[in-house]
């Protein structure tokens, strides 16, 4: 078994009971990458700062140093900030952008013994569901080539899938976790607003990134949270909420757990192998013990045009700072896609559209989570498909961004809604990877790991 | 419905060549009269949501704490003169 195949929790045995070394496995993700370089998944490979950290790394865990990820190669969508390390945000505007600063969540990785490995490609600002608006060229599915691997984090998701690196940590304003994890077949986690530090990370909109991970499977998604999460003095917008031991959950089954199942993410549009697939998925968990219960959340029809407000009202703000004067070039260098988010953003904001656009979104906002808040009195999580369809063939969408928008149909509602989203793989159609989302209140992490390991236990 | 595209590139100073206007025109109308269907919601009791944290007034101990030196802050900029960023006349 090659060692890049391992989970977090196997390699971090292997590496403490020294049966090999952390500069094994950072050869072998290394030569994974170099193996599979036509997938586009990384713009910038740091081969030799990894390895002289997993010398370091090697040497503490002689002297019996015991860190969370010590020794454990990862990789960072290109939006996370790395000081000494360019940061292009998947645009030719921030080609030659080297951060005087880190990231808290670098930090915090980094404190925790994590070795970067590299940046990986994504949607030019996070602009994308298919991965192919990178100014860096678009990513292919490791599963299937000529397919997408979704967006936008398209690299970070592909590096697990392709096993090039251990956990990569991406940004989800939309579904971009969720969907690229539904398509490679890895774990991914949107966390609650505000759970994780948005410090030192390229801001696409302010009231709805989230900062989350691929990993694996559920128990490495969990300990990746529980080092990523917490209180950050700069970052104004994180509640004073403990972090839980996420990892006391993976062991308590769903017996008794109530989950809702939403008629609306049910309805047409939504490829019928997908429903057949998530309905069989719900059916085994009711097995195990849990309470399956048929909901509603009736303004899920409204969720993607309020988002295609929002998003870009935040966005066009967002990016006015790129001036080019004290970073970055200027700003006829901004692609197709930012460029028609700026406009439709400065759009909705503008002198006497505000009203119509703008504040109306922000009502059914409210709606949309008033949804939400009534379906968790009744059930604990919520379980959807994550994508009405199975990964796309490149170029299929590209010249029509409204298609593209509406892939994001199933996912937007979380990043309205605030609330947390694990998409599990299910099982593959057609050869390509299918998932399922996991949707709980605000702060429900723990319990979507719990319905998470479970699915997971099942099909051992 | 209608969208200036020139108008609103201007107010987002963002250069676009002609056929730029043209294509985009035509997408942000596609895009815009699909989010039409929010005016099928009645909102009248509504309030907006902003941002759905709660926080409200979030401020941090006035301290003085460790920042970048000034040839940091200047690392990434392509113009610069006597340690200070050389930005376009705007008077």
């Amino acid at each position: 078994m090659s060692l890049n195949t391992l989970s977090i929790k196997k390699a971090r045995e292997g590496l403490s009971k020294r049966q090999f070394s952390s500069v094994e496995l950072v050869r072998a993700c290394i030569s994974k990458i170099k193996e599979r370089k036509n997938l586009n998944a990384f713009i910038t490979v740091c081969e030799k700062e990894a390895l002289e950290k997993a010398r370091q790394s090697d040497k503490k865990i002689k002297d019996r140093i015991d860190l969370p990820l010590l020794g454990i190669p990862i990789s960072l969508k290109d939006i996370y900030l790395t000081k000494g390390i360019r940061t292009t945000a998947g645009s030719k505007v921030l080609d030659d952008y080297i951060p005087q600063y880190n990231a808290t969540v670098v930090k915090k990785l980094e404190d925790v013994g994590a070795i970067i490995i590299g940046k990986t490609n994504c949607d030019a600002w996070a602009h994308g569901s298919s991965g192919e608006n990178s100014d860096y060229g678009h990513t292919k599915n490791p599963w299937s080539e000529a397919h997408v691997p979704g967006g936008s984090s398209s690299g970070s998701a592909v590096s697990v899938a392709a096993k090039m690196s251990f956990a990569s940590m991406g940004s989800d304003t939309g579904g971009s976790i969720r969907l690229p994890a539904s398509f490679c077949d890895v774990v991914g986690l949107k966390p609650t607003y505000g759970r994780v530090s948005r410090y030192g990370i390229v801001a696409m909109a302010s009231s709805l990134d989230s900062i989350g991970h691929f990993t694996k499977n559920t128990d490495d998604s969990a300990l990746m949270l529980s080092v990523t999460a917490g209180k950050d003095l700069n970052d104004s917008t994180m509640p004073s909420k403990n972090v839980e031991s996420y990892e006391s959950y993976l062991r308590r089954g769903v017996k008794g757990v109530k989950i809702g199942i939403p008629k609306e993410y049910f309805a047409l549009g939504l490829d019928k192998r997908i429903k057949d697939n998530v309905i069989k998925s719900v059916k085994s968990l009711e097995k195990e013990g849990a309470k399956i219960e048929s909901i509603s959340l009736p303004n899920t029809e409204y969720a993607t045009a309020c988002y295609y407000i929002i998003q870009p009202a935040e966005v066009s703000s967002n990016l006015a700072r790129y001036d080019g004067i004290r970073y970055g070039s200027a700003r006829q260098n901004f692609g197709d896609e930012a460029k028609r988010r700026i406009m439709l953003g400065t759009y909705v904001l503008s002198s006497g559209y505000y009203d119509a656009y703008y504040k109306r979104a922000m009502q059914v906002r409210t709606l949309i989570k008033k949804d939400f808040d009534e379906a968790f009195k009744k059930v604990d999580v919520i379980i959807t498909p994550v994508s009405p369809t199975l990964a796309w063939k490149l170029g299929e969408k590209t010249s029509d961004p409204l298609l593209m928008y509406l892939s994001d149909i199933y996912t937007v509602t979380a990043n309205l809604a605030g609330i947390p989203g694990l998409s599990v793989p299910i099982g593959f159609i057609d050869d390509l990877p299918v998932g399922m989302q996991i949707l709980g209140p605000q702060f429900s992490e723990g319990k979507l790991f719990q319905v998470g390991k479970a699915w997971e236990n099942i099909n051992l | 419905m209608k969208i200036n595209v020139k108008h609103i590139a201007k107010l987002a100073n963002l250069p676009l060549s002609v056929e730029e206007e043209i294509k985009f025109e035509k997408q942000l109308l596609e895009i815009l009269s699909y989010v039409e269907k929010l005016k099928k919601i009645d909102t009248k009791n509504a309030k907006i949501t902003s941002q759905i944290t709660g926080l409200e007034n979030v401020t941090s101990e006035d301290k003085a704490s460790p920042s970048l030196t000034q040839d940091e802050s200047l690392s990434n900029s392509k113009s610069n003169h006597n340690g200070l960023f050389k930005v376009p006349k705007i008077l």
